[in-house]
């Protein structure tokens, strides 16, 4: 396969950027997305020239750092999976292929496709935690979580913290990964004891940073590749309301 | 309690909560304008007249217009900081799936408030400023004959059908998205109650904007074409 790459290309976090246009011969339709970014950057230092940046570690959708934004879609097209997971056969023979960085005030651009996601660590030291040592794991029935709390507890705890949510969003809002970050713990009892101050001090952190206010358009939901539910969403705004109108601050 | 007026959610607060007051208004309204389409009249004079005139109604006057006021400030400033938390754009378009209407909520507001415009233009204007003829019942008290000012606008300007027609469209448009939207802002939601929601949306908006815009339709096909 030979495929035609339009790839944002940029020196540092100052420098202004422009997308460079390659052409990449010998392209295999099993190769992931990344192992093409790999032959394209070979290619690239055979020729001497500045290999692209781009983040990437476990290459198998759980580590969340390889995020890019392909074609208009963050992670590229399809259902549920990081840009590791995207494989090259679902492009076609002479297909172009226009890759940009995630888009935020609140995820500013480092190197070429690498942005700074240190915002998202921010808001998880706002709250995103336990404060207790909550020991080694109780006997079973000691603490009653129903089940049903305890599977959307795990679904929300899911979250990768990628930023597909704040890259796909018109508004670059990050409320996706606070609800699930929120969610995760509001629904257990261990999480509860916080769970006022944690909603309040996050939602803080997240407008703090830059990131806009969900419009609940959904495009964080279609694009997420854990599938976490705007539903936590929704608890986040319940969590955030009560918080705020019995927290005494 | 402090941070909350300038928080993004309390923000979407107060849109969710001025949002929902207006779906109230205008299920009141409507249901009013009906009476538009039932006899000649005598019953929508009746009606509009005891709506301009009681005195609960001009308690609730104001505090609409309020309502109206803060869900369009705080549409405009949420929608300028919004855009400000992407200063560098994509240079492919967006194709993640979301809704047309939730995506352009804002300009669908800009367009209904245009036609709101012309909308008291047409009608609250002459009320207040007492142009609207008399009328009286069966020799009782003289009323305004806000049903010959209707029936007149939508029988002598066929371009004003097509307007309000247009205006409901918009609305609907609107309320599609704005009416889950409103209960999933104020947290009222989970995975069940979102789809529902949606439907329930769905059904509204149909009932609100095709009650709209039965009333010109009506006119425009019984006496002008």
């Amino acid at each position: 396969m030979k495929i035609k790459l339009r790839v944002w290309r940029q020196e540092n976090s100052k420098a202004k950027g422009k997308f460079v246009k390659y052409e990449l011969d010998g392209v295999d339709p099993e190769m992931s997305f990344l192992e093409m970014l790999d032959a394209l950057n070979e290619k690239l230092i055979k020729e001497d020239k500045d290999p692209v940046a781009f983040e990437n570690d476990c290459r198998e959708g759980i580590c969340g750092s390889c995020g890019l934004y392909i074609n208009g879609y963050p992670h590229g097209k399809g259902n549920k999976i990081a840009t590791c997971q995207l494989h090259m056969r679902v492009f076609k023979d002479g297909d172009t292929i226009t890759i940009e960085p995630w888009r935020s005030q609140g995820f500013p651009v480092l190197k070429d496709l690498i942005v700074d996601r240190n915002a998202f660590d921010k808001i998880m030291s706002a709250g995103g935690f336990v404060s207790i040592d909550a020991g080694q794991a109780p006997d079973a029935n000691s603490i009653w979580v129903p089940k049903e709390n305890a599977d959307k507890a795990f679904d929300a705890a899911a979250c990768i913290g990628c930023g597909a949510c704040v890259a796909a969003c018109k508004n670059s809002s990050a409320m996706l990964f606070v609800a699930a970050k929120v969610s995760q713990l509001a629904l257990l009892p261990q999480g509860k004891a916080e769970a006022k101050r944690r909603a309040l001090n996050m939602v803080a952190k997240m407008d703090e940073l830059g990131f806009g206010s969900c419009t609940n358009t959904g495009a964080c939901e279609a694009e997420c590749p854990k599938g976490i539910s705007i539903e936590n969403i929704a608890r986040l705004n319940r969590e955030y309301l009560s918080a705020s109108f019995s927290e005494p601050e | 309690m402090s941070r909350f007026f300038t928080s993004s959610i309390g923000q979407k607060f107060f849109m969710s909560i001025t949002g929902i007051f207006l779906m109230l208004f205008l299920l009141v309204h409507l249901s009013v304008n009906s009476l538009l389409l039932v006899g000649d009249g005598e019953l929508f004079n009746v009606a509009a007249n005891f709506m301009g005139s009681n005195f609960i109604m001009k308690i609730i006057e104001p505090i609409l217009a309020l309502g109206l006021i803060l869900h369009i400030f705080y549409a405009t400033y949420i929608t300028l900081k919004n855009q400000k938390a992407r200063p560098q754009n994509y240079q492919v378009m967006n194709r993640s799936k979301a809704d047309w209407a939730a995506k352009n909520m804002f300009i669908l507001g800009g367009l209904i408030l245009i036609f709101l415009v012309i909308h008291l233009g047409n009608f609250f204007w002459h009320v207040k400023f007492g142009t609207v003829d008399p009328i009286s019942y069966n020799g009782g008290k003289e009323i305004h004959d806000l049903y010959s000012l209707v029936s007149g606008l939508f029988i002598n300007w066929w371009w004003y059908d097509v307007i309000y027609i247009l205006g409901a469209v918009f609305l609907f448009l609107h309320l599609t998205h704005g009416f889950w939207s409103a209960f999933q802002t104020l947290g009222w939601n989970n995975d069940k109650w979102i789809k529902r929601l949606k439907v329930i949306a769905y059904i509204y908006a149909i009932i609100i904007a095709g009650g709209f815009a039965t009333i010109p339709a009506y006119f425009l096909i019984k006496y002008v074409v």
